[in-house]
């Protein structure tokens, strides 16, 4: 029997948050966190939590796991409570909770649209595709790969301080993506609605992102790279 | 009841490849377009494709040609696949295609800077004539994803109307018999709102959920063939479920066919290639039909691996790390974590595991669903259905793989582009009374009224189970009445759930009673179907019709849920441009 | 684009740099004044006054002393809208930052004239 703990809040009938226990019967199996979940769930099915593809690919099931941000579908419990350790599940921190581990990702979202996350080439395309060497597709390689799960940027404390206004690791990983992809040409307009104090300058190199994204990318990196581009259209 | 009302000019129910690229056609040419979705789009099940987009742009081959394409399809399908769609498919995607990758998809590249394409199964040249085609267009392992991001960002630069989080619950038909939009509940709220709308798009993807080994999320529970069952209107080829070769053995988890592309094989205990005895000519590339049932026959045999002989292995380790990390990377990510095994040095344990939903609402090219009335095809006024849950058929009895992306965007845009000059020449229909919205109401009225009952979780564990092991691989019939008859028992079970937490504010458990529903109407038109097609096509194999019988059944399959009765619907044999392919035995 | 008018520079980037631009200035001036210590261990007040009453280190010192005021603006802005936010505190919270900026502000400019005063009178 494994004791789980999980956050519970149902805005019609708590008047605020609480952990509740519960005994999860595992079999001894090293289950991921989400199966655990699922398994408490067939004794509690009033527990709200997202979830889609069960194999780490569609980001919805984000969640606190012992303390760490983390996809409940790719960590085994090995790793989130080892040794028999209670298993701890919160939501992601920083953003307001709709429900138990259902958390209302608007802002996290809001920053992503700030980017324009869509290419933008405004030259006629060609009959086939527009071409681009290896190598100059190899600059999106740990950059479109992000599944907008929203570990990271829950993750930051500076995304925690201003939701509103900073872009978030997430967002500028992706503004990274476009920035450096060889098809895209809005290079300087793109840079030109980032250089304020806080869309990119809240990032103070803290690299909870990095420790957190289960992807195992980078966004700390991609920032620093944008800082630049930045610094060498300025300078 | 009065119930809130909101209206669009087009609905498109599902947020997955097929509804974003339908309502990005529409929403580019100005209609004030709305995509309900039950999850954020980005999450729906097109992003755990991982291969690529099957289609003839030439990248690999300037010579290859979308007509061998079609001719692979056609013999794929084991010949029930309709030739004018699958020759509208094959020849338009290029374009679709393209479009893709001005929309900023992150392709793999070859050395000329176009895009990278693959072998995969089933891909032939010249006709069947040139040995192994390398086709499918590829963003490295992670293709699905690629095209699911760059779809959601297309629609926000397009400005579509996104209703995250939204749930749709039921069609509502006004007194003509017209569909007039959808019943759709907000999750986060609960509130329950008629959307309204002139074009009503089903891009609700599978039900793989109906059984209980299965590559598909959660969250493919056939919401749409649900609605549409209920709703009166038939499914066609709903027997047709394709098991993928390769799902990772005990998690279910899909591992691509172009591993088998790239140059890995399957082995079984002995350490035989044992597909070369199956497919001399394809070994590992033949259809996904022949390799599942192999692989299956190899563990009925006794020649599975492991402990309890029940799987055998996907061998990659001779490829080279190199190859790996950069071709696979998400692969050699997904069988570290979930079968513990990294395919640099060891090969993956798979399994044959259900994949993909051939049949579905039958549709035209031009995404209108359609009924059939005195033996003659009408089209369903106001209700249109693209991806994986229309039947439009390019799949037949089998689908290809890198087919099934291909079909998501050739007919989103295809429904999109139709519905746009709908529009404009102008829809006009009587609006829904109260009367009708009651109607549509009805289940819903019952699950939130309902005060004793069994438990979803257990319900769906026993559809699972009888699915699983009356409906696989291989069928028998009198295993399949058996079941039928199991599934009757069901239906007043689930259709009596008890939904104890009555909440409005993101309660999951109401969803998962209503998906249940869905997957149950699926299950029980498939295990109906499966038993009355007495014969061996593609993916449905019986042990007691062995033999593919063109006489009786070189026909779509048509299930009619008023009555539950099956009927039969002509294959469509007339391409426009090119000549019939004409049905022969189909070997690899 | 996000813009704050009470930021330094207007700009995320210039005040990035003139961050670290004061930062060097900071930190040199700190080694510099350390090292005079170490190699005068028996330092008296003329010693002291000496240094100080050359120009160049009237005007390394006055480079300084502007280099803390830019510094110390920017670290606290930064400080003043992590913390005291409308997410944070509320209504009251526009009220208290800037209250706090005006304050700082003030302290910093009085320690700009002092410092001055000292330097060149």
């Amino acid at each position: 029997m494994l004791k789980v703990s999980v956050y519970r809040y149902n805005p019609e009938t708590d008047k605020e948050p609480y952990m509740k226990d519960y005994q999860v019967d595992t079999q001894g199996k090293d289950l991921m966190v989400l199966d655990v979940l699922e398994l408490l769930k067939e004794t509690d099915p009033s527990l709200a939590i997202r979830r889609s593809c069960r194999e780490g690919v569609c980001g919805s099931d984000g969640m606190n796991i012992n303390g760490k941000n983390g996809l409940a579908c790719v960590t085994p419990l090995s790793e989130a409570a080892p040794n028999g350790a209670p298993l701890v599940i919160r939501p992601l921190p920083g953003l307001p909770v709709v429900r138990d581990l259902v958390i209302d990702m608007t802002l996290f979202y809001k920053q992503y649209e700030k980017i324009k996350p869509y290419l933008i080439n405004d030259t006629p395309a060609p009959a086939i595709e527009r071409l681009q060497s290896p190598e100059e597709r190899a600059h999106l390689d740990g950059l479109y790969e992000c599944i907008l799960c929203a570990c990271c940027s829950t993750a930051c404390p500076s995304f925690w301080w201003n939701p509103d206004r900073f872009i978030g690791p997430s967002g500028l990983l992706q503004a990274y993506r476009f920035l450096i992809d060889s098809r895209d040409t809005a290079t300087e307009e793109r840079l030109a609605d980032l250089d304020d104090p806080f869309s990119v300058f809240r990032c103070h190199g803290i690299q909870a992102c990095v420790a957190v994204c289960p992807k195992g990318l980078n966004p700390t990196k991609a920032i620093g790279h944008i800082r630049n581009m930045l610094l060498s259209r300025a300078a | 009841m009065s119930l809130r009302k909101i209206t669009f000019d087009a609905v498109i129910v599902g947020g997955g490849g097929a509804g974003m690229r339908a309502a990005l056609q529409l929403a580019q040419s100005g209609y004030k377009t709305a995509v309900i979705t039950k999850v954020f789009p980005t999450r729906s099940h097109t992003v755990s494709a991982q291969g690529g987009i099957t289609c003839a742009i030439g990248s690999n081959d300037p010579n290859d040609d979308w007509r061998w394409h079609m001719y692979d399809t056609v013999k794929g399908s084991d010949y029930i696949g309709d030739q004018d769609a699958i020759e509208y498919m094959c020849s338009v995607g290029p374009q679709a295609v393209f479009e893709l990758d001005h929309m900023g998809m992150p392709f793999s590249r070859t050395e000329e800077g176009r895009i990278y394409q693959r072998p995969f199964g089933g891909q032939s040249k010249n006709f069947g004539e040139g040995g192994q085609a390398a086709r499918t267009c590829a963003a490295a392992d992670r293709t699905g994803h690629a095209l699911l991001h760059t779809l959601y960002q297309g629609n926000l630069k397009a400005n579509t109307v996104f209703l995250n989080e939204w749930f749709a619950v039921d069609i509502v038909k006004n007194d003509d018999g017209v569909v007039v939009g959808v019943i759709a509940i907000c999750m986060e709220t609960g509130e329950t709102v008629f959307v309204e709308s002139k074009a009503t798009v089903f891009a609700t993807g599978g039900a793989g959920r109906i059984y209980a080994s299965t590559t598909n999320a959660h969250i493919n529970t056939g919401d749409g063939i649900g609605m549409a069952l209920r709703a009166g209107f038939p499914v066609q080829d709903i027997e047709m479920w394709q098991f993928h070769p390769t799902g990772i053995h005990g998690a279910g988890v899909l591992v691509t066919e172009g591993c088998r592309g790239e140059g890995g094989y399957l082995i079984n205990k002995d350490g035989e290639r044992f597909m070369e005895r199956y497919a001399p000519n394809a070994k590992d590339l033949a259809g996904r039909d022949v390799v599942a049932r192999s692989i299956t026959l190899e563990i009925l045999e006794g020649r599975g691996c492991g402990p309890n002989g029940d799987h055998v292995f996907l061998k990659m380790d001779h490829l080279g790390e190199d190859v790996l990390h950069s071709r696979l990377p998400g692969i050699c990510e997904l069988s570290i974590t979930f079968a513990h095994t990294d395919p640099v040095k060891e090969p993956i344990p798979v399994i044959p595991t259900c994949h993909y939903m051939m049949g579905g609402i039958p549709t035209n090219v031009d995404g209108q669903a359609l009924t059939v009335v005195d033996g003659k095809d009408q089209v369903i006024q106001g209700l249109f259905a693209c991806g994986e849950v229309a039947c439009v058929s390019v799949h037949g009895a089998n689908r290809l793989g890198g087919n099934s992306l291909l079909d998501l965007i050739v007919f989103g845009r295809s429904t999109g582009l139709y519905i746009e000059k709908a529009l404009r020449d102008g829809i006009n229909y009587t609006t829904a009374t109260d009367a009708n919205i009651d109607t549509a109401m009805v289940r819903l009225n019952k699950l939130n009224a309902s005060s004793e009952g069994g438990s979803v979780a257990e319900l769906r564990k026993e559809l699972q189970g009888i699915m699983q092991n009356q409906f696989g691989v291989f069928r028998r019939g009198d295993f399949m009445q058996d079941g039928i008859k199991k599934l009757a028992d069901l239906r007043t079970r689930i259709e009596n759930i008890h939904l104890d937490d009555k909440s409005d504010a993101f309660n999951t458990a109401r969803f998962e009673a209503l998906e249940l529903q869905n997957l149950f109407e699926v299950a029980e038109a498939t295990a109906i179907t499966a038993e009355e097609r007495k014969e061996s096509r593609g993916a449905h194999a019986r042990d007691d019709f062995q033999e593919r019988d063109d006489e009786n059944w070189l026909c779509h399959s048509m299930f009619y849920p008023v009555d539950k009765s099956v009927g039969k619907r002509a294959v469509n044999f007339s391409p426009k441009t090119v000549d019939t392919f004409q049905p022969k035995a189909r070997v690899y | 684009m996000v813009t704050q008018v009470t930021s330094f520079g207007r700009s995320g980037l210039s005040d990035w740099l003139l961050q670290r631009f004061t930062a060097v200035i900071l930190l040199a001036y700190f080694v510099f004044i350390v090292g005079f210590m170490i190699c005068n261990p028996a330092m008296s007040f003329d010693t002291w006054k000496g240094l100080f009453d050359t120009t160049w280190m009237a005007a390394f010192t006055s480079l300084t002393l502007f280099a803390v005021v830019a510094h110390a603006w920017i670290g606290l802005w930064s400080v003043s809208t992590d913390y005291m936010t409308t997410r944070t505190m509320g209504d009251k919270a526009t009220v208290i930052r800037m209250t706090f900026q005006a304050t700082y502000s003030l302290i910093l400019f009085y320690y700009l004239v002092w410092g001055f005063k000292i330097l060149w009178s």
